[in-house]
């Protein structure tokens, strides 16, 4: 079975339908899978259900299907930093479920992992339990929350095999992994794409059998939201610092 | 004359004890890590999915693939790990982390928190906040006092809460305060700022308190 495609496009055909739930990776805008969001923004797919942690900035990432209309609502723990997304939903025309951030992550990881619902303490006596399950194990009140299972996740990884083993980098690792085992069908674009065998398999992160379709990026630009940097003292004995 | 936000970060740093694993939330909470004691091992944990992380990078040294959980860009130490988001909350919902340094709206003297959302106001999401306080082994809060002379310390918190009877601590400008989330002891001022006085932060605090005996 050949895994990988030419490109975003070839990547997604056939897979994208209006009102699906497609799941995003990223944090922020690192490790998102912004090659696979411009495909299906060219794809004009719309209606869309998208379960990320964010929803990128006006005109990256995910914000790029915001500013085209395509999302109807977003599975999220925090969409801060985003005026088009405010505008869309003070307007009624963008609906929000907030999920607490490990919440999310779990919901997620229990859908791949064949689990329908968890207990956690998480929300407990706050408006996110309300209208759930809840009991009490061991002195203690915990909210059932349920797995969640997607029509289609997209992921970046940083290296690939053909086979579709991936591995990622540093913290744009995030919700990556758990989102590769939650699609129906998942589809991850790689900066790096090798042959089987020359990943050191103590090394994978995602197993192949999570992943039906890879496309290759060897150029994606990379964003970064809080540039945030500590000034260079001069070395010792210069005495000045810039 | 009360603490200053530096003031307030380095009192709370006094909570930091040797092989700590702590978040720190975004805003004075993310000072402490300038007063953490020399000779003191105290990692770092980011929810996005890192452990033990360094200061800002230089320039010309940024990884966009090396954030922080404020999306900040920051640097990998000899320490460092990296793990998933499911992992990262595995740490945090499972007690593994020792210590929550967060800010927050308003306070309860049961130790409920509310700092996520103001109805009727563009609600951005509550991040990994409900999380932590759930699940870290102690929840240090860091704020001021009073917001516009509005108290924030309160009988019971009028926001929608982040967590109920989770907050161990609250430092503020004008003095600490313990909170017996467990055994119902309720709240009790254990410090005061230099220059303030019992009689301004009775001024200042709806909520009920006991006052320790050494002030």
């Amino acid at each position: 079975m050949q895994k990988v495609y030419p490109d975003p496009r070839a990547a997604l055909a056939g897979l994208l339908r209006d009102d699906m739930m497609i799941m995003a990776g990223g944090f922020g805008l690192c490790g998102i899978p912004e090659q696979l969001i411009l495909a299906i923004r060219d794809s004009g797919v719309k209606n869309l259900t998208v379960v990320s942690n964010n929803c990128g900035i006006d005109g990256v990432g995910l914000g790029i299907l915001l500013a085209s209309r395509q999302i109807k609502k977003m599975i999220s723990s925090y969409v801060g930093e985003n005026k088009t997304f405010a505008q869309q939903y003070l307007a009624g025309e963008l609906e929000i479920e907030f999920n607490p951030q490990g919440t999310l992550a779990e919901r997620i990881r229990a859908g791949g992992a064949g689990i329908p619902a968890f207990f956690t303490r998480t929300g407990a006596g706050t408006q996110i339990a309300e209208g759930k399950e809840q009991r009490e194990f061991d002195g203690n009140r915990y909210v059932m929350e349920r797995g969640l299972i997607a029509d289609l996740s997209i992921v970046h990884a940083w290296m690939a095999d053909t086979e579709g083993n991936l591995v990622y980098r540093k913290t744009a690792r995030n919700f990556n992994p758990m989102m590769a085992t939650a699609g129906k069908v998942t589809v991850a674009e790689v900066e790096h794409l090798m042959q089987p065998g020359q990943i050191n398999p103590d090394h994978i992160i995602t197993p192949g059998l999570y992943v039906q379709r890879l496309v290759h990026v060897p150029n994606a630009v990379k964003h970064i939201e809080q540039r945030t940097l500590r000034k260079r003292t001069a070395p010792a004995g210069t005495g000045e610092e810039v | 004359m009360a603490w200053t936000r530096e003031q307030m970060a380095e009192r709370a740093a006094k909570e930091l004890r040797d092989g700590f694993y702590v978040n720190l939330g975004i805003g004075i909470p993310t000072l402490v890590s300038n007063y953490i004691p020399r000779g003191m091992s105290v990692q770092l944990q980011s929810e996005n999915g890192m452990l033990g992380f360094g200061p800002f990078p230089y320039e010309g040294e940024e990884d966009p693939d090396l954030i922080n959980a404020g999306k900040q860009t920051v640097t990998e130490i000899s320490t460092t790990s990296y793990f998933s988001s499911a992992d990262s909350f595995a740490m945090i919902r499972g007690g593994h982390i020792d210590l929550s340094i967060l800010g927050a709206m308003q306070v309860a003297e049961n130790g409920d928190l509310a700092n996520w959302m103001i109805p009727g106001k563009m609600v951005k999401g509550m991040g990994g906040a409900m999380d932590l306080v759930a699940g870290v082994k102690k929840v240090v809060v860091v704020m001021e006092h009073s917001a516009k002379n509005e108290p924030k310390l309160l009988k019971n918190c009028t926001l929608p809460l982040t967590g109920a009877g989770v907050v161990d601590m609250v430092i503020t400008d004008l003095g600490v305060f313990t909170i017996d989330k467990k055994g119902g002891g309720g709240m009790t001022l254990i410090e005061l700022a230099p220059g303030a006085t019992l009689d301004e932060i009775r001024a200042k605090t709806q909520a009920s308190y006991h006052i320790a005996n050494v002030l």
